[in-house]
């Protein structure tokens, strides 16, 4: 009888780097001098010059937050802000440079574009390099397009809505990428236009000690439909790198508008994001963020129910394994009537990873009939994992409907066994569980995005088996 | 041949010990009853077999194909041909049975290559046996199942899994009149000159569908009684109380 171990794979299939000569990288470290020299290099309108160094002084005086992850190893100084790999953004693949090209030929990208894509974004480093739309679409005026080149192209509406929502003193890390943004997407669909398949932009690190600060614009006119959706990556290195981003998602009376990230950072990155949206009246927005890898994530998609009648769902799950910490959760505040939201986390910690909940649902005086539903469930794979829930909320009226549940949990050994008893080995009946557990996310992802992402849990969870 | 031998098997769980040296085998082509009052030993006895960790072997062995599979994790010896349709089956959220029983079967027989579709002819043909509907494809592994439903669930992974010796604990239980002749013509189907049956019930009702070649009775841990299918009748009429007076009789 011959009966073979399988083997574990355990590492980071997106952790390969490139050699690629820069067209232009600042000096490391962070002053007024570096905030001017972006925004010159840019060629920006004063005004955005002004806002930048407004989030410069911001990030100076602003202490760094210390009721979440353990920030004590970013070292501002030596983290490099701007890094710029190409001279344009390619509108066809043959426009990028080879070197970056073929990073994305092996991250999937052309390929995933020509089968089920409506646009897509590629951004490397600091700067966007490729951008693409399908020409009906172009014609119906959606944009989709690199922050930047946006603001050179449509300045007016760049201005009526830029820092709206996440304004420079927001937080440390909105006032930092405030100071330093570069790239990220602009979305912006007219009214009535319903995009039926996924808008995607995709976000590489590829250098060490980099900093990835894209500032995201996504304007959902009345009555339009559409899915944007987010993909990112980096290399392993040693040393830390830092991600920085701001999401600002507006979504007018009637608009659908849902945003799906899938973050898959090597375990040395900082992912400090900010998201937050505005439902105005009768419209729905639709969070889905998934978060695996990075060393710390700080991230809390949220929502403001602005408009009566606005309805909102997030979903976020996020898995932890060694030396991860995902310190995530949701937003909703109700500042209308007749506003609805659900919210659902789900976190898998294993190998001494953590996962933190941390969530606020708020009620404003006025906001009458308003339903809201959270759900967190946490699901340890061992001993020394950790994983803590901190919901916040505050009810000003009482007509409210508040549903709150949380459940913690181990893998059953009698379900591992089952399974087992089917043939499975024990690390794949616990995959199983585990992306049985994540299900939920994972049948709200288009098809090619649902595979993806159970292959990379399985994937982490082999390599974090003890 | 395919033969499972259980012999002097002294076992238990969590400290308690269950199992006081029990002999069987099961060869393929038999079926073989095993019935025996609650609390007796039997779903212990299968979970040994399939080799739960948290239950330990004292004394004795188990072979199939004559070799010793007591230092097998449960894959291998499902792997080898061992199934345990379960008393008590796990629900899995989140996890559809079609993909599971996929997932499984490609594990079992990975000389089998199919493709998807005919995978899942292979599946609906065994849920038209079973009655079962094919929407069950669809639905997440026992998550919510009615107690006859998690039965007939276990029966079509019997049936779709093809293992060589099938331990079946309890799966005429909590079904109702019909499904419970459905599940016995299922297991009739199924048996065959080249697999071996253990029946594990309480009932002679199952046995009037599927005829045993052997009937054991197991009292505190070991089998006080072997006979044909003869045996389950009395037992029906009779109940255990003179088996294990005469059980009683023998160990004094
Ligand atoms: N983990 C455990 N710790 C202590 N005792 C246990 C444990 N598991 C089972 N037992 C005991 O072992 C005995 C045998 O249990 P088992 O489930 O094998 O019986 P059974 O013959 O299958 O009964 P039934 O016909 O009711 O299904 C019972 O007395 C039971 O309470
Ligand atoms: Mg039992």
């Amino acid at each position: 009888m011959v009966l073979e171990q399988e083997t574990v794979n355990r590492e980071y299939k997106y952790g390969f780097r490139d050699d690629i000569e820069y067209v232009y990288r600042t000096a490391k470290g962070l002053s007024e001098d570096v905030v001017r020299e972006i925004s010159g290099l840019k060629d920006e309108p004063e005004w955005m010059l002004k806002m930048r160094l407004r989030g410069y002084s911001h990030f100076l005086e602003r202490v760094m937050p210390d009721w979440g992850g353990d920030l004590d190893d970013i070292d501002f100084d030596d983290i490099r802000y701007y890094l710029k790999p190409s001279e344009k953004e390619g509108r066809s693949w043959d426009e990028v440079p080879d070197k970056i090209r073929e990073t994305f030929d092996r991250l999937g990208i052309p390929e995933a574009e020509r089968k089920f894509l409506a646009g897509v974004g590629a951004q490397y480093d600091s700067e966007v390099v490729y951008h693409k739309t399908l020409k009906h679409l172009e014609e119906q005026g959606v944009v989709f397009m690199g922050t930047d080149a946006a603001l050179k192209e449509y300045p007016e509406i760049f201005k009526e809505y830029f820092a709206t929502l996440v304004p420079p003193e927001d937080n440390k890390f909105a006032a930092l990428n405030t100071a330093v943004w570069s790239g990220g997407s602009f979305v912006y669909v007219p009214k009535g236009v319903k995009v039926e398949q996924p808008l995607q932009a995709y976000f590489r690190i590829n250098s060490e000690n980099m900093g990835q600060f894209e500032r995201t614009l996504i304007i959902g006119d009345e009555d339009c439909q559409f899915h944007y959706i987010e993909g990112c990556t980096a290399p392993t290195y040693t040393t830390n790198s830092l991600h920085a981003a701001v999401v600002e998602v507006i979504a007018k009376p009637g608009a659908i508008v849902r945003y799906t990230t899938l973050q898959n950072w090597s375990d040395n990155v900082y992912n400090l994001v900010t998201k937050r949206a505005y439902a105005y009246e009768n419209s729905t927005v639709e969070w889905v963020d998934a978060n695996i890898g990075s060393r710390l994530t700080m991230k809390y998609p949220s929502v403001y129910l602005v408009g009566k009648g606005a309805k909102t769902e997030i979903l976020s799950v996020a898995y932890a394994g060694k030396g991860m910490h995902q310190d995530a959760g949701a937003k909703a505040i109700h500042l209308a009537s007749d506003t609805q939201s659900r919210i659902t986390s789900k976190s898998v910690s294993q190998n001494g990873g953590r996962v933190t909940y941390r969530g606020h649902l708020a009620v404003a005086k006025g906001a009458r009939n308003v339903k809201s539903n959270v759900r967190c469930d946490a699901l340890m794979l061992d001993a020394v994992s950790r994983s803590d829930t901190y919901p916040y909320m505050d009810i000003e009226e009482e007509d409210a409907s508040i549903t709150h549940e949380a459940t913690v949990g181990k893998i059953s050994e009698d379900v591992l066994y089952y399974l087992m008893s089917r043939g499975l080995t024990e690390n794949e009946a616990m995959n199983m569980v585990v992306l049985g557990f994540l299900e939920i996310f994972t049948k709200e992802l288009p098809m090619e995005y649902a595979v993806e992402f159970n292959r990379l849990i399985k994937m982490e969870i082999e390599g974090n088996v003890g | 041949m395919t033969a499972l031998e259980v012999k002097n098997l002294h076992a238990g769980v969590d400290g308690k010990a269950i199992l006081h040296g029990l002999d069987l085998t099961v060869r393929a082509g038999e079926i073989h009853a095993l019935m025996g009052p609650n609390g007796s030993g039997k779903s212990t006895l299968s979970h040994v077999l399939m080799g739960h960790i948290r239950y330990e072997v004292y004394e004795g062995d188990v072979l199939l194909d004559g070799t010793s599979i007591l230092g097998l994790l449960p894959h291998y010896r499902a792997r080898l041909g061992l199934f345990l349709g379960f008393q008590y089956p796990q629900e899995v959220p989140g996890i559809k049975m079609g993909s599971f029983l996929n997932a499984a079967y490609k594990r079992m027989h990975p000389e089998n290559e199919m493709e998807i579709p005919e995978f899942f002819a292979y599946v609906d043909e065994r849920m038209n046996l079973l009655k079962l509907d094919p929407s069950f494809g669809a639905r997440y592994l026992n998550d919510g199942f009615s107690g006859g439903e998690k039965k007939r669930a276990e029966v079509l992974q019997m049936l779709v899994l093809a293992p060589r010796i099938a331990i079946l604990d309890e799966s005429d239980s909590g079904l109702d009149i019909d499904a419970l002749k459905t599940v016995a013509e299922a297991i009739d189907h199924f048996a065959s000159p080249e697999v071996g049956i253990l029946l594990i019930t309480h009932y002679q009702r199952l046995l009037d569908y599927v005829t045993p070649d052997f009937v054991h009775v197991m009292v505190d841990g070991r089998i006080v009684r072997s006979g044909g299918s003869d045996l389950a009748q009395k037992l029906e009429e009779l109940g255990y109380k003179w088996i294990k007076e005469e059980a009683t009789v023998e160990v004094t």
